[in-house]
């Protein structure tokens, strides 16, 4: 096929999420209105249109107000609203983790020492879950408070997000700096150049390939990390609020739930395109190796 | 950077390019006495002269050049480029260097890699370019100046990263195996080209090599060396002339190939006399 092969992977995309839709009302057609239980065992779902809406229901509903009042919103606009409210969150979280990961990495690189003493707790902290840590900092912020400065509820949000997202940065940043062969580090030695300029002239550039897939990964990370700690610390206006509240509405409208959960996948979309995008001024960097 | 150069021709009118005393370096080992790559190393570079260190592996050629470049030091003795310890001629910029690998920047065009020297010591920009473009002619690159290493052949990539080690006119160069990785006939023809860029550039040069016809076509002395420890076994004067007078012809001359089998018969003195470990000894050398 003399396709680009960019274009060829939108395809590819596009013929995937087809595929899913068509399994999804193949299914709920053919198969049975109490699911297939195995052995007691509910192994696929029941197909009444309470469990599995036509997928044409979950878009009308998206077009139709969010409640019956005469004043409320279209539900795409509400959903949309908290989506922006969610993505901004989660970027203030990418913009903390990234920057605490990458201070991490370069601390380790620097430093031996620091590499031993840090590294263990990195990886230590992401087996701590999230739920457990919700409640605690919302406690600890709320004791944060000097002059004009307040703690916030949106800032407890942000910093989960960036605690999920620091995690991977460090460790690919770390790869990343550590990457230049010793070629490369002899060469700068023989310059007599100071470790400042060989992180700027060697080190980052040869940690671009590593340190674009953390970000990316830090990204959605960010988003899953706004959207748990939204619902955990009970934060109203984002996508994590608007799922918990629109579940409750399941019984009597069951288009309604799918709304945010539509709404969370482009949040999704969007930061992993934006890191995209990041990838699209760096390519230079990402050339291959050299071929010897 | 022309300043720099004129420094140091002034430098090499008094001083040898590089002077080796009594250099010993033992890696340590975790357990027991430790390996020991060199002892009692003694020997001087003239300015302007082309040295070959040859000799098969594990013999110390590679730690000595390292040892000249500062990137290691050595356990016993002192080594002086220019009349100045090795860590002060690094520093000051004394010697331009070349690898095995030509260690390329794969983010960086040619043109950039050969800039990149100059850019880390605050050449301006329209002088590096300058000075580039200069290098890449001199190396015949100039159709590939905008290319990135992995557009370019092995050779091209050995002849870009000779260009840039060449960037601050250095009085010495330092080459470690530079076309080890290149195949026959590219690497007779670098070698004619780094002939005439040395008879261009007056610079001295030590070249590590583990082939003979490299080393006796290249050179003015070749250091043959022995392993375990690495020690100078002998230093062969090759009188084939200076650098602007050799040229192809020189490989069907019957004085290179004199100078061929003398230094081939030393580097396989080891095993007739049955010193060190049986066999060992010319591991590693290439007498094609």
């Amino acid at each position: 096929m003399g396709l680009h092969p960019r274009l060829r992977g939108g395809l590819f995309g596009v013929a995937g999420l087809v595929l899913l839709a068509l399994v999804w009302e193949v299914y709920k057609t053919f198969g049975p209105a109490d699911g297939v239980i195995l052995g007691g065992v509910t192994v696929l779902p029941r197909t009444t249109d309470l469990a599995m809406p036509h997928l044409a229901v979950m878009f009308e509903r998206l077009f139709e107000p969010v409640t019956g009042a005469a004043s409320a919103l279209p539900l795409w606009q509400a959903v949309l609203a908290g989506a922006l409210f969610t993505l901004g969150l989660a970027a203030v979280g990418w913009l903390v983790g990234v920057t605490v990961g990458l201070a991490l990495a370069l601390l380790m690189q620097r430093f031996r020492l620091a590499e031993s003493a840090i590294l263990p707790w990195i990886i230590l902290s992401q087996t701590v879950p999230l739920i457990a840590i919700a409640p605690l900092v919302r406690r600890w912020g709320a004791q944060i408070q000097f002059g004009e400065f307040t703690w916030e509820s949106w800032m407890s949000v942000a910093l989960i997000a960036s605690y999920l997202a620091f995690f991977p940065v460090s460790i690919g940043a770390l790869r990343g700096l550590g990457s230049p062969d010793s070629n490369h580090v002899d060469l700068m030695y023989c310059y007599a150049v100071g470790w400042w300029k060989t992180l700027w002239r060697l080190r980052l550039p040869a940690s671009v390939g590593y340190l674009l897939p953390a970000l990316r990964l830090a990204a959605v990370s960010a988003v899953v990390g706004s959207v748990v700690a939204e619902v955990s610390i009970g934060l109203r206006g984002g996508i994590g609020r608007l799922i918990v509240e629109y579940a409750g509405a399941s019984g009597g409208d069951p288009g309604k739930p799918w709304a945010p959960i539509f709404g969370s996948i482009l949040v999704g979309l969007v930061a992993a395109g934006f890191v995209g995008l990041i990838g699209l001024f760096l390519r230079r960097f990402r050339r291959g190796e050299v071929s010897q | 950077m022309t300043n720099n150069s004129m420094t140091n021709t002034s430098n090499t009118t008094s001083n040898p390019a590089v002077n080796v005393r009594g250099v010993g370096r033992i890696f340590s080992a975790r357990k027991g006495p430790g390996v020991t790559a060199l002892e009692d190393v003694s020997i001087t570079v003239a300015p302007g002269e082309f040295v070959s260190l040859i000799g098969p592996s594990g013999c110390g050629k590679s730690t000595l050049l390292r040892l000249v470049a500062d990137l290691d030091t050595p356990t016993s003795g002192s080594i002086e480029v220019f009349g100045k310890p090795a860590r002060q001629a690094r520093i000051d910029q004394d010697y331009g260097i070349a690898f095995q690998q030509a260690g390329l920047l794969p983010w960086r065009t040619v043109a950039g890699n050969i800039e990149l020297p100059l850019e880390l010591h605050g050449m301006g920009k329209g002088a590096r370019r300058r000075r580039a473009a200069e290098l890449i002619a001199l190396v015949g690159l100039s159709d590939f100046a905008a290319n990135y290493p992995d557009q370019l052949s092995g050779g091209m990539q050995q002849r870009v990263a000779i260009a840039r080690s060449l960037a601050e006119s250095p009085s010495l160069l330092l080459m470690d195996e530079p076309f080890g990785a290149l195949d026959e006939m590219t690497r007779e023809r670098m070698q004619n080209e780094l002939v005439r860029i040395c008879a261009e550039t007056q610079a001295a040069v030590v070249f590590v090599t583990h082939s003979i016809p490299e080393a006796v076509f290249l050179s003015n002395r070749v250091v043959v060396m022995s392993p375990r420890p690495g020690r100078i076994r002998s230093i062969v004067d090759v009188s084939l002339g200076d650098m602007a007078g050799r040229s192809e012809d020189l490989r069907e001359d019957e004085g290179f190939f004199h100078s061929l089998s003398q230094v081939r018969d030393l580097l396989h003195g080891d095993e007739a006399a049955g010193v060190g470990t049986p066999g060992a000894g010319v591991r590693g050398v290439e007498t094609r």
